[in-house]
C-alpha cells in the first residue's frame, strides 16, 4: 500500500499507486507464464498439466514424485466428493455452495424406522470454502511446479547443475528460510482463523437462524443478499424489533464505554504510577504487586467475586442496610430487570478502573522513568510548578509514546467481553429484549450467537463492530511514526 | 546573587517539609488503594475457608457477613472429592485437563510466535509488508465471530462436542487455542527489531544460514520474549472460560478446562447456590500457581507488553 501523501517525507520516492503497480504486477505474471511455457524445457513444458513433470526431466525425482502425489491427491478430493455426515467435498461442494439444491430431512419412515437426512446447508457452505481454499492451493502447487522446473532449465543455460533435494532443503534453512517459518502459522490461521471468518462474514447474506446448536443436522437456509444490513434500520430481519430497536442504543454505549475505559484506566495508571515512584517512597515492590494482583488472577475469578461482593445478598448491601442507609438491597450491577440501568453503567466504568489501571500503571513505569532529566531541571530554573510541569513535560511526553498503546486498549475496550459479561452479563434487560442496558456489541454478539443460534445477525453484528474498529486503528494506525517509519526503524 | 546565597538554607527546610508531607500524603493514598485492591481477594480467600452451619445443614451460599463465623478445610476437601455434573472427581480432572492443554499449547504457540516474528522483523521477503498488513486486518474481527466457526469445524472433524470419544475434544482445543498463536507475532516482532541488524549481517558474511543465526544469535537473545510469550500462552488456557466452554460443549464436563468447570458451579446448567464457597476454594486453588509464576516473571511481563505497545 502507498504511504499517505500527507505524512510521506519529501525525500522519499514516490510510489505509483496501489492500481498502477497491481496492473502492472498482474502484466508481468502474464508475461512471464508465457514465456516459461514458450522457453521452457519439455520438461516445464508438461510441468504445465502434469505436477513435478519438469523435475522428473531433471531428475529430481523425489522433488517431482512429491509435486505428482499431491496433484493427484487434489483432483481425487476433488472429483471423488468425500463427505462428512452427508455433506460432500469437492466439486459437489462448489455446486452446494449456491444452497438452490437442497432436501428437507429430519423425517422418521413410520413403516421402515429409516430416519431421512436433509441437507445440513450450515456444512455445505463451510465444506464450499474448504474446497475453494483446496482449489487455491493446487493452483499455488501448480505455479510452483512450474517455477521450480524453469529454474533447472535456467540452472542448465549457465552451465549449473539443477539443484539436488538435499540442496533444496538447506535452501530452506538459508534463503527460503521463512518459507519454512512461516508454512505451519499459514497453513493454521488459514483453517482455524481465515477460514472460520469468512464462513462466518458470509453467514451475514444468509437466513441461517438456528435455535439449537447440536440440532443442525436439519437446518436448512438460503442467501438473502443484504436482508439483514437492511434488517437494522426496518427491523424486518431475524430478531425482529430487537436489531432495530437496540442496535444503535448499544453502538452508542459501546463507544461510550470504550472512551470512558479507556481515558479513565489511562490517566488513573499515569497518576499511580506516579505515586508509587515518587522518590523516597518505601515499599515500591510490595505496592505494585497488590496492584498486579488484578492483571495476575484469572478474571472470572476476580470480576465473579466483585460481582458478588455488590450482589444482592452480598457483604455491601447488608452492610448498607445495617447500617439503616437504605431499605432493601440495591442492584449495583443490574442484574434484576428493575435495577437503574446508568447506576450499573457507572458501576462497571468504576470496577473497571481496578482491572484496568495496574496495565497502564506498567506501562508508563518504564516511561517516567526514561524522561530527561534536564527537561525538569530547565522547567525548575524557570520557576514552573509541579503541576505545571506535570501538564507541560511529563503528560506530553508519555501521551506520545503511548500512543499505539491508546489505541489498541481503546479497539480493546470495544471488545471487552469479560467485564461485562461477568459482571452485569449485560444487565438490566428489558422486556423482549436480548441486549440489556450494559450489553457492548460483542457480549450481544455472544447472546445473539450462542444463547439464540441467530447466527445471521451475530454476524452483522461482528461486521459492525469490525467496521469501527478497522476505521479507528487503520485512520490513527497509518498516521502514527510506528507505521511509516517501519523500515527506517530497523 | 547574595539574596538567594543567603534564603537558600530556610527555602531548603521549607522544601523538605514539603517534601515530606506529601510522602505522607502519597503513602497515605497508596494503602488506601491497596486494601481496595485487595478486599475482593481477601473476600474470597476467606469465603473458601469458611465452614457455617446453620441447624446442621452446611451453609456454602454467598453470605452478608463479610468475615466467617467458623473457619475449615470443608471446601477444600469437598471440592476434590465431590462429582459435579455427573463425573466422580471432576475438579482434580479439570486440573489435569487444563495443565495438559496449557503446556502443549505453550509450546506450539510460542514457537510459532517466535517462528513468524523473526521473519517478519529479520528477513526480507515479498510479501512481507502484506502479510503483515493481512494479519492486523483479521485480527480486528471480534474473536467470537469465527468462535462458532470454529466449533463446527472442529465438530466436522470429530474434534469437538464429541461424546463418543471425549478426549479428542481436548485435542481440538488445543487446536483451537494455539493455531492462530502465530498471528500474534507483534509484540514479539517489537523485540526483535531492537536487536541490531548489524549481529544478523556479521553473522551472514561469516557464512551463518539464516536457521544458524536464529538457533544460535536471535534465540539467546530472545529470552525475555520468550518467556514473556511462553507465560502469555500457558496462562491463557486457566484464565479464558468462554472460548473452552464453546469448543468442549456443555455435553462433556469430563474435559472441561478449570475455568469452565469453576464458572459452571455457579452459571451452569444445574447452577447451585449452595456451591459458592467450593467455587472460592477452586479459585484459590487455579490462583496460587498462576499468581505465583506471574510474580516471579513479572518483569518478563513488563518488558513485553512495553515492548509491544509504545514503539515509536
Amino acid at each position: 500500500m502507498a504511504p499517505s501523501i500527507k505524512s510521506a517525507p519529501i525525500n522519499k520516492v514516490k510510489k505509483d499507486n496501489f492500481f498502477v503497480r497491481f496492473g502492472r504486477g498482474i502484466g508481468e505474471w502474464f508475461t512471464n507464464f508465457g514465456k516459461r511455457f514458450a522457453d521452457g524445457s519439455i520438461g516445464t513444458k508438461l510441468s504445465h498439466f502434469i505436477f513435478g513433470a519438469g523435475n522428473f526431466y531433471h531428475k529430481q525425482y523425489i522433488k517431482g514424485t512429491m509435486f505428482l502425489v499431491l496433484q493427484i491427491l487434489i483432483i481425487l478430493f476433488l472429483v471423488l466428493c468425500p463427505s462428512v455426515n452427508g455433506t460432500p467435498y469437492g466439486y459437489k461442494a462448489l455446486a452446494n455452495l449456491s444452497l438452490s439444491n437442497v432436501t428437507e430431512g429430519g423425517d422418521f419412515d413410520p413403516n421402515t424406522g429409516a430416519f431421512t437426512q436433509g441437507s445440513n446447508c450450515m456444512l455445505m457452505v463451510l465444506f464450499g470454502f474448504v474446497t475453494i481454499a483446496v482449489i487455491i492451493i493446487y493452483i499455488i502447487l501448480w505455479f510452483k511446479s512450474i517455477q521450480s522446473s524453469y529454474k533447472a532449465d535456467m540452472d542448465i543455460k549457465v552451465g549449473k547443475k539443477p539443484t539436488t533435494f538435499i540442496e533444496d532443503l538447506k535452501e530452506l534453512l538459508d534463503s527460503k528460510f521463512h518459507v519454512l517459518m512461516l508454512t505451519p502459522t499459514c497453513i493454521a490461521a488459514l483453517v482455524f482463523t481465515v477460514l472460520p471468518t469468512i464462513f462466518m462474514i458470509s453467514l451475514a447474506f444468509s437466513t441461517y437462524n438456528q435455535q439449537d446448536m447440536d440440532a443442525q443436522m436439519t437446518t436448512l437456509f438460503h442467501w438473502n443478499g443484504f436482508h439483514n444490513f437492511v434488517a437494522v434500520f426496518t427491523g424486518d430481519g431475524t430478531l425482529g424489533m430487537e436489531i432495530k430497536n437496540r442496535f444503535f442504543p448499544v453502538l452508542g454505549w459501546t463507544l461510550v464505554w470504550a472512551i470512558l475505559a479507556t481515558v479513565t484506566c489511562y490517566f488513573g495508571g499515569i497518576i499511580l504510577a506516579l505515586l508509587i515512584n515518587k522518590k523516597g517512597l518505601k515499599g515500591k515492590k510490595i505496592f505494585r504487586t497488590i496492584f498486579i494482583l488484578t492483571i495476575a488472577v484469572p478474571q472470572f475469578i476476580s470480576l465473579l467475586a466483585v460481582r458478588n461482593i455488590l450482589g444482592e445478598y452480598g457483604p455491601v448491601n447488608s452492610l448498607l442496610q445495617n447500617l439503616g442507609w437504605t431499605t432493601g438491597p440495591i442492584g449495583f450491577l443490574g442484574l434484576n430487570a428493575a435495577d437503574n440501568e446508568y447506576l450499573a453503567k457507572v458501576m462497571v466504568v468504576i470496577i473497571n478502573l481496578w482491572v484496568g489501571i495496574p496495565y497502564t500503571m506498567l506501562m508508563t513505569s518504564g516511561i517516567l522513568m526514561n524522561i530527561p532529566s534536564d527537561l525538569y531541571e530547565a522547567a525548575t530554573v524557570d520557576g514552573a510548578s509541579k503541576t505545571k510541569m506535570f501538564f507541560k513535560i511529563t503528560l506530553p511526553y508519555v501521551i506520545f509514546v503511548t500512543t499505539p498503546y491508546l489505541i489498541s486498549s481503546f479497539v480493546g475496550n470495544i471488545n471487552s467481553f469479560n467485564t461485562i459479561f461477568l459482571l452485569t452479563g449485560g444487565g438490566p434487560t428489558y422486556v423482549g429484549y436480548q441486549a440489556g442496558g450494559t450489553d457492548l456489541l460483542v457480549t450481544w454478539l455472544y447472546k445473539v450467537t450462542i444463547d439464540q443460534g441467530s447466527y445471521n445477525t451475530g454476524a452483522v453484528i461482528g461486521i459492525f463492530t469490525f467496521m469501527i474498529t478497522a476505521t479507528i486503528t487503520l485512520v490513527t494506525y497509518r498516521r502514527s511514526k510506528a507505521y511509516n517509519e517501519e523500515d527506517t526503524f530497523q | 546573587m547574595m539574596n538567594s546565597n543567603v534564603s537558600k538554607p530556610k527555602h531548603y527546610r521549607s522544601q523538605k517539609k514539603a517534601n515530606a508531607v506529601s510522602l505522607a500524603v502519597t503513602y497515605l493514598i497508596l494503602i488506601v488503594m491497596s486494601i481496595i485492591w485487595l478486599i475482593p481477594f481477601v473476600w474470597v480467600v476467606l469465603s473458601s475457608f469458611r465452614c457455617e452451619y446453620v441447624d446442621g445443614t452446611f451453609v456454602g451460599t454467598v453470605t452478608s457477613n463479610f468475615f466467617p463465623k467458623a473457619l475449615g478445610f470443608t471446601n477444600y476437601k469437598n471440592l476434590f472429592t465431590a462429582t459435579y455434573y455427573g463425573v466422580s472427581h471432576a475438579f482434580p480432572r479439570w486440573l489435569l485437563n487444563t495443565l495438559i492443554v496449557a503446556i502443549v499449547d505453550c509450546i506450539i504457540s510460542t514457537f510459532l510466535v517466535l517462528s513468524v516474528a523473526y521473519c517478519m522483523s529479520k528477513l526480507k521477503f515479498k510479501l512481507r509488508k502484506a502479510f503483515m498488513n493481512i494479519t492486523m486486518i483479521i485480527g480486528l474481527f471480534p474473536g467470537f465471530l469465527s468462535m462458532i466457526a470454529i466449533y463446527f469445524l472442529l465438530k466436522s472433524m470429530g474434534l469437538s462436542g464429541n461424546s463418543d470419544n471425549p478426549t479428542l475434544n481436548i485435542v481440538g482445543l488445543v487446536l483451537a487455542y494455539s493455531a492462530g498463536a502465530g498471528l500474534g507475532f507483534q509484540i514479539a516482532k517489537g523485540f526483535f527489531d531492537i536487536i541490531p541488524n548489524s549481529l544478523v549481517e556479521s553473522a551472514k558474511l561469516d557464512g551463518c544460514s539464516n536457521f544458524k543465526i536464529f538457533i544460535k544469535i536471535i534465540i539467546p537473545l530472545a529470552k525475555p520474549i520468550i518467556i514473556y510469550q511462553a507465560l502469555m500462552s500457558f496462562t491463557g488456557p486457566w484464565m479464558d472460560f468462554i472460548f473452552a466452554k464453546v469448543i468442549i460443549g456443555s455435553g462433556n464436563p469430563e474435559c472441561w478446562t478449570v475455568a469452565v468447570g469453576l464458572y459452571s458451579l455457579l452459571f451452569g446448567t444445574h447452577p447451585d447456590t449452595n456451591l459458592f464457597t467450593q467455587f472460592a476454594a477452586g479459585c484459590v486453588i487455579v490462583s496460587l500457581p498462576i499468581t505465583t509464576l506471574f510474580m516471579f516473571l513479572q518483569k518478563y511481563y513488563v518488558e513485553g507488553v512495553t515492548a509491544g505497545a509504545v514503539k515509536g
